[in-house]
Order: structure tokens, then sequence, then C-alpha cells
């Protein structure tokens, strides 16, 4: 919707206005300077500051290297795990009754609104070393990746679950009339109108799991080389007193968001243009 | 004919499969914290939340989110008025990076404070030498809050005002209503339940906060410990009681905000 120009009848309303507007924009710029960009640039800056070479080096470390390499592995199996599951769910708070469905729904985005450092903590409680199931998934791979599923579950069942609802089901119904099997009906109908939402979902959950610190720290013990995601890693470094290296990795994690962010950018306008 | 879409054996299929995977990753979990804190009773949870450093936590936590939570309330007011109802150049620009927070690791967002505002940097240097240091203080623990719940008011207000429009405060204007008051009396009142809900948002992710602070507060036990670092301390500290009793007060907080967002959620999602 473009902006509508103020119908001011008074010259001194328009002054007034553009005056206003100005100072909200003072405002906004200032803002966003003084928390995202001064300090965003600040590690990038930092990460350059001993050249190009100096920056390999530090990304290339043995242990940023592992690190780096586990955080995409897992954030990658984590949105695949997502879409499907993610999609499922959906499918099911959309298309299926059954008694408690309406406190299920309004359960799922408790990951949302509960505290990462809990999250890690509620995990641990059923999956720890005190499991009275008897599975220990603490200071495990499995165990960082069920904290990262546990982050994460909201984003595909809430960018499908609309699209869902809104489908036609008319088409369906004509598929099914014409003798398509339920297998082509949802490969040829339901799915490609899911798409852009199932993509969308995926997408946000691996930029989630790519910069997840609080659910994993407990559950990950913290050990280098085998459970140690980026951003614990990270933190580690600057206890260390290494910033250089943390403003190294922490470069590669922004470029890595950028590019995701891009691409739910892009897959958004696709899903509008549909 | 949704029977003859889905044939009961799938349908009951999927729903199986469906809560197993909630029961197991959400419900089953949080469920048994709740029992592990509750299982002696009452007395046992309020004397952990009650002991001085838990309290001193507390009262961090509340100043920190409610400072960084109004000052995004009143970002998120001014920004969406300018994206929706204003034309400027790097409109496109400050949308894009009002979203780039939600995408930066909380971890590195605090690295980012501490390279501009660390007592080592000229910025920090400077602003320690006026008295203020923002690093390893509350300052810089609202900086933090701040910057990982900026979106969040920001992105429930742009599709209401682009929904409701400019006529109503068009009539206003041609009245002779000043901005103020054309705000105040009619784009509030239209705004105000996407406004609730992106408080409500704001202020929940501002309360359970934890990889940014962790960096920017230092974690100085009676200073700048918040709740979460707190549960993270008494974790590590083998005190399994005071961490679960704050998790689940945490928890308890989080419960009351999904059931805000229920009722403040915009009709049409």
């Amino acid at each position: 919707m473009p902006p509508a120009p103020r119908p001011g009848s008074a010259p001194g309303q328009r002054t007034r206005a553009g005056a206003g507007t100005a100072l909200g924009l003072g405002f906004a710029t200032l803002y966003m300077s003084i928390i995202v960009l001064l300090p965003l640039s600040a590690i990038v800056w930092k990460a350059h500051q001993a050249g190009w070479s100096g920056f390999w080096a530090d990304v290339t470390t043995p242990e940023a290297w592992s690190t780096m390499k586990l955080t995409i592995l897992l954030s990658i199996a984590v949105a695949l795990t997502n879409i499907v599951m993610g999609t499922l769910i959906a499918w099911v708070l959309v298309r299926d009754s059954f008694p408690g469905k309406r406190v299920m729904d309004v359960l799922i985005d408790l990951p949302f609104a509960l505290p990462t450092i809990v999250a890690g903590l509620v995990l641990l409680t059923l999956y720890g070393p005190t499991s009275p199931i008897h599975v220990t998934l603490a200071y495990t791979r499995p165990g960082v990746f069920v904290a990262l599923l546990f982050v994460t579950l909201p984003f595909c069942v809430r960018t499908v679950q609309p699209v869902l609802i809104e489908l036609d089901r008319d088409m369906e119904e004509a598929a099914a009339s014409l003798g398509a099997s339920r297998i082509t009906i949802f490969r040829r109908i339901v799915l490609p109108n899911l798409m852009p939402a199932i993509l969308a979902g995926g997408a946000l959950s691996f930029a989630r799991a790519l910069s997840e610190y609080g659910s994993t720290v407990l559950i990950s013990g913290n050990i280098p080389f085998k459970t140690q995601v980026a951003s614990v890693h990270i933190f580690n470094q600057i206890e260390n007193d290494n910033v250089t290296g943390a403003a190294a990795v922490a470069t590669v994690l922004l470029g890595v968001s950028l590019i995701v962010l891009l691409a739910i950018g892009v897959i958004q306008r696709w899903s509008v243009r549909r | 004919m949704v029977g003859a879409a889905v044939t009961t054996k799938t349908k009951w299929a999927l729903r199986l499969v469906a809560l197993l995977y909630l029961a197991l990753l959400l419900i089953v979990p949080v469920g048994l914290i709740f029992w592990r804190t509750f299982q002696h009773g009452f007395s046992p949870f309020w004397h952990s939340i009650t002991t001085h450093e838990a309290l001193h936590a507390l009262r961090v936590t509340l100043e920190v989110a409610i400072t960084a939570t109004v000052l995004n309330t009143v970002f998120g007011i001014t920004a969406s008025l300018l994206i929706v109802r204003h034309a400027f150049p790097g409109k496109r620009l400050l949308n894009a990076l009002i979203d780039l927070p939600l995408a930066v690791s909380p971890v590195v967002a605090g690295l980012a404070l501490i390279l501009i505002y660390g007592r080592l940097t000229p910025i920090g240097g400077w602003l320690g030498h006026q008295g203020v240091n923002v690093i390893f203080a509350l300052p810089g623990m609202v900086i933090a809050t701040v910057f990982v719940s900026l979106p969040l008011v920001v992105r429930e207000l742009v599709p209401v005002l682009e929904e409701i429009g400019t006529e109503q405060e068009q009539a206003a204007w041609t009245l002779g209503a000043s901005a103020p008051q054309t705000f105040r009396r009619i784009t509030l009142p239209a705004i105000r339940w996407a406004l609730a809900y992106g408080i409500v948002l704001a202020l929940a992710r501002s309360l359970g906060e934890f990889g940014a602070v962790a960096v920017v507060s230092g974690k100085v036990v009676g200073q700048t410990q918040t709740l979460t670092l707190y549960v993270e301390q008494q974790y590590q500290n083998f005190d399994k009681t005071g961490a679960y009793a704050v998790s689940v007060m945490l928890a308890m907080i989080a419960i009351v905000t999904l059931i805000a967002m229920t009722l403040f959620r915009p009709k049409e999602r």
C-alpha cells in the first residue's frame, strides 16, 4: 500500500508532519545504529583486522572448523526433520479433530515462550543422567539435535498451518472424483500449494538451529570436536579472551544467516506471486 | 468426502505420530520438570525461589526486561508508522535490517556489543570516562535484550497499520486534529490488540533471554545475574532443586504468555 499524502489544508500542518517524520526517522536510525548496525559492523571489522589470511587462519583452526561443520550439518538435519514433522503436525491440527486438539495447538508455541536455558534443562530431566526412561542423551550429538528440534518446533507448523487452512478442498475433491489416488492428490495438489510455506519454515528452522545457544549449552556439555556447536564455541573463545577468533566464526555465522534471510525473502515473494 | 480423501487408518497413523513426537519432545519433559519440582509439595519450591540470590536475580531480570520492552515499544510504534505511512530513502533497508536480529545468534549479538561498548574500545572507553559502564553492567544487558527482541513489536504492527489504511486518520486530520491527537484518538485504538500482542512477545523474549545477556553481563552473582543465568549457575553447582524451581517459575511465565498470546492473537491468523 503506497503511503497516502497528508491532505493537510494549512501549510503549518504540513510542516509539522514533515518535522514529525524527520524526528521519527532520526530516532529510528539512531536506535538501529546503536543497537544493531555499529555492533555487527564491529564484528566483521574485528574478524578482518588481521587481514584475509588472519581471518582464514581463525576459521580453519581444527576446533573452529569442526564446530562449524557440526553446526551446519545439525542445522540441515533439523530443517529436514521439521519439514516432515512440522508439515505432519500442521496437517493433523487442520484436517483431523480429536479431544485436546485445541490445547495441542496452543502448546506448539511453548518453545517460543520458554527461555532457552529452561528448554535445555527440561530436556535433561527426561534425557539426562537421571532419566526415568534410562535414555541418556546428555553430552552427545543426538542430545544437541533434540534440543535444536525442541526450539525450532513451531516454525514449520506455524508457516504451513495457515496455508493448509486456506487451501481449497474443492480441488482435492475434484481430483478424487476423477479417480486420483490419495498419494497422487497429496503429491500433485496439496504439496505444490504448501511448498513455499514448507520451505520458508525449513529455512527459518535452519537459521534458528544455526544460531541457537541457550538450549544446547547444558545438554552438549561443551565437548570440542564432539558436541560443541558454533555459538558455544564463540562463547568459549570470548571467555578465553580470543575475541578475534570469536569474531571470525561469528562472521561466518552472520554470512550464512544473511543468505538464509535472503532466501526466505525470495521464497515469500515467490509464494505471493503464485 | 474427507473420509474418501484420507482413510481412517492413515488419519490415525498421522495423529499417532504427531502426538508421539510432541509427547516425547515437549509434553513429557515439561511435565516431568513440574513433577520433580512439586513432588515434595509446594514449600521446597517456594523456599528455592525466595532465596536472597534468586530474588535479586528476579529484580534484575524485571528491570532489564521492562526497560528493554518499553524501548522496543516506542521504537516499534515509530518504525512501523515510518514504514507503512511514510516514504523516505532507505525505507527498504530499514525494513530488512529490522529482521536481522532474529537471524543473529544471541552470543554473536553479545560479542558485537562487547566489541563496540567494551572498556577497551573507543566508544566504551569514552563512556567509561563519563561514568557509564555498559559492558558487565545493566546498560549492556538492556541493549543486549533490546537487540534480541527488537523486531517483535514492529512485525505485529506493520500488517495491522497496512490493513486499517489512512481514511480515518485523514478525516481526523482534515477536521484539524494535530498529529499526536490523531495518533492517540484514531491510530492507537485501532492497533491496540496488535500492540498488546507484540508487547507480550517482546516481554516474554526479554524475560527469557540468556545467551546475549550471558556474554555482556559478566555473570556477576548478586549484581548482573538474571533468572536465566541463575538457572545455569545452580545447575552447574549441582543445586538441581534451585535450578528446577526457578525454571518452573519461568515456565509458568511462559505458559501465562501463551494464554495471553491466544487472547491477543489477531483474529485472521
